[in-house]
């Protein structure tokens, strides 16, 4: 049996690391926010920070994100590079001023004078039954108002390399991260939690979206949890004698239309699928790209496959039926290619 | 200070004059050689200036809405200042933020037009002053109505907590656009909300410059010492409306002019007499604090528009 030298990690560990590498790197970085202490973040993206950088650089603050993403921003226009979490993106509600009318748009109204280089990291998806304010996913919520990049990593590998990229990257950005993807023991234990990560630091660039498998058939465009959804149907597809390529997204904004676009030119089909909800949201933005510069490269009507415009519920098999996953996406597909 | 207080008074009294060109007889905000909305400070310079006196170019300073008197007693390039308020790519956002959005990194200054906004960036100023071990020290400026908003709160339980070199200047002009200070508000005194974060409060009655200056002596050394914020209610006057255009229904048409005899200028300027400075040198003063002024404004009115396209730059740093 062969020794592998690959060394796995959870999404949360390669977050963590990366973080830590930074520090290391950069006295410049620090990070904020509820129970990123001695606790490690909620979700596990601060986990041994606290004790290897003190109090100091890593620091629990009271429940008050309007008082600390607004002290990150300030911090951040002086030189420092925060890092900051929102524990839910749910709870976006409560800063959202903090976020859109100045962290997203300090370096615009001063002509490019101010730059904000902090990382805004946030827990998305549901799928664990903790109900309409702590399920959601709200891509296209960041995504739409312009001036903060926008991430959604769907492996440990990216988790690491993106965080890196956006922890050196002189704009703010909206780091959002998956629970499911994080690998913690009080969740349900997916495979696509864990994954190889290389111990040096490395980038995964912001803006570039990403061919996870090749295909002639159809493209699949999906966004960070719903990749898993479409691998796997994928799967299942080839054996129908269907040959589906997926686009993992990656970055909602910079949006990476070339990669989108290459793929519908190649396969002529193309579904969406997106864990926010279907109205206004991202899975509308990447059919609207392929429809204003691709339309004549397609063989069918686009399709988009998100949650339905309701709030995610609470019961298992009432979250099971509005969230994506890999039955609804070979079904779509299925449809889509029998037009 | 005088210098100071004269120079504000008259960039905001040579503002009433560019404003209103171009927006009549009707009354079109968007017209003229100064569009958008406009918030003048006229009568309420000792909050700035006080304060201001004691700051040093890497002291940071946040501010509301009304923003010229802050930004003028910070130092920030008032030719470049002037360009912004009328949209010149000149400017010091390039046009692309106007009077209420000033940002001068050079001497540390912003603002913004969101109430209450400013205070936690002032926290994070003084979080990245104190762990870089400078002595530097962040001043937000704030109306009266702004102590009601949950930002200050949250900013200020942060920064008492963390014992940062932050310094929130309330000032008290008595309405928050239309509505007076007791019909939003059971706290007689914004000072007095200190004692929630365990921190000192002082009020400076009377819009008093050298009382503002002496109190903000004690907030600054102590922010520099290292031994946490402070809060200062300031009671100021505003004399013209909230905004330009503003109908002023809400106050009796008597209180401005009562206020104007008791002017903080006139005050100071008499303060200065009586303790021997003689009337030239004021008035030398005054004459170069409008000489700046009007270069600023011909500065402003000569700089060309910046290109339409230059909308799309600047979203990020490349």
């Amino acid at each position: 049996m062969a020794t592998s030298t690959t060394r796995m990690l959870t999404g949360n560990k390669a977050m963590a690391e990366a973080i830590a590498q930074e520090m290391e790197r950069d006295e410049r970085v620090f990070v904020l926010g509820e129970d990123v202490g001695v606790y490690g973040g909620i979700f596990g993206s601060t986990e041994g920070l606290y004790a290897r950088f003190g109090p100091g650089r890593v620091r629990d603050t009271p429940i008050s994100e309007t008082g600390f993403i607004g002290a990150a921003i300030g911090a951040a226009a002086e030189g420092m590079r925060p890092i900051a979490e929102l524990m839910f993106v749910d709870f976006h509600g409560v800063c959202m001023d903090q976020i859109y009318n100045h962290m997203a748009k300090i370096h615009y109204m001063s002509g490019g004078q101010v730059k904000l280089p902090m990382v805004l990291m946030t827990a998305v998806g549901g799928g664990y039954n903790d109900a309409a304010q702590h399920s959601q996913t709200l891509y296209a919520s960041f995504a739409h108002l312009p001036g903060m990049k926008v991430v959604a990593p769907s492996t440990p590998y990216d988790l690491k390399g993106m965080m890196i990229s956006a922890i050196r990257d002189d704009n703010p950005v909206v780091f959002m991260f998956h629970k499911s993807l994080q690998g913690l023991g009080w969740m349900t234990q997916l495979d696509a939690s864990v994954g190889h990560v290389p111990q040096a630091p490395y980038t995964v660039p912001l803006g570039k979206a990403k061919v996870v498998r090749e295909g002639t058939d159809v493209t699949i465009v999906a966004i960070q949890m719903m990749t898993h959804a479409a691998l796997e149907a994928a799967q299942r597809l080839e054996a129908d004698g269907v040959s589906a390529e997926v686009v993992d997204l990656r970055s909602l904004v910079p949006l990476d239309k070339e990669t989108i676009l290459n793929s519908v030119r190649k396969t002529h089909r193309l579904l969406v699928v997106d864990e926010d909800y279907r109205s206004y949201g991202m899975s509308a933005e990447v059919a609207a790209v392929a429809a204003e510069e691709a339309l004549h490269d397609l063989d069918a009507p686009i399709r988009r496959l998100a949650v339905p415009d309701v709030p995610i519920p609470y019961s298992r098999p009432l979250e099971q039926f509005v969230i994506p996953n890999a039955q609804h996406v070979y079904e779509a597909v299925i449809g889509l290619v029998r037009q | 200070m005088y210098e100071t207080m004269v120079k504000i008074r008259y960039y905001e009294e040579s503002m009433v004059q560019a404003y209103a060109e171009g927006k009549q007889p009707v009354f079109n905000i968007g017209a003229g050689p100064v569009p958008g909305e406009m918030h003048l400070a006229a009568g309420q310079e000792p909050a700035a200036v006080g304060i201001c006196a004691h700051l040093r170019r890497e002291d940071t300073v946040t501010a509301p809405h009304r923003p010229h008197h802050h930004a003028i007693a910070k130092g920030v390039d008032l030719r470049w200042m002037t360009a912004e308020i009328f949209g010149k790519e000149t400017g010091l956002g390039k046009g692309k933020g106007g009077h209420m959005h000033l940002f001068d990194p050079a001497v540390k200054f912003s603002c913004g037009g969101i109430v209450a906004a400013g205070v936690p960036h002032a926290v994070g100023a003084a979080l990245a002053a104190q762990m870089q071990g400078k002595d530097w020290v962040a001043v937000a400026f704030i109306g009266e109505g702004a102590a009601n908003a949950g930002a200050f709160h949250e900013a200020l339980n942060l920064a008492a907590l963390w014992k940062l070199p932050v310094i929130v200047v309330i000032e008290d002009n008595a309405y928050g656009i239309s509505v007076p200070k007791q019909a939003s508000t059971a706290v007689a005194s914004n000072d007095l909300r200190a004692s929630a974060y365990g921190i000192p409060g002082t009020r400076v009655a009377d819009n008093d410059v050298v009382a503002m200056y002496t109190a903000s002596e004690q907030a600054v050394k102590r922010a520099r010492a290292g031994e946490g914020p402070s809060i200062i209610e300031i009671e100021t006057y505003r004399y013209l409306g909230h905004f330009q255009g503003d109908p002023e229904l809400y106050r009796d048409k008597a209180e401005v002019p009562a206020l104007r005899e008791r002017d903080p200028i006139d005050r100071l300027q008499a303060h200065l007499t009586e303790n021997g400075v003689s009337a030239s040198v004021l008035e030398e003063l005054a004459a170069r604090a409008r000489a700046e002024v009007d270069d600023a404004y011909r500065f402003a009115r000569d700089s060309a528009y910046p290109p339409a396209e230059a909308a799309l730059a600047d979203v990020f740093d490349a």
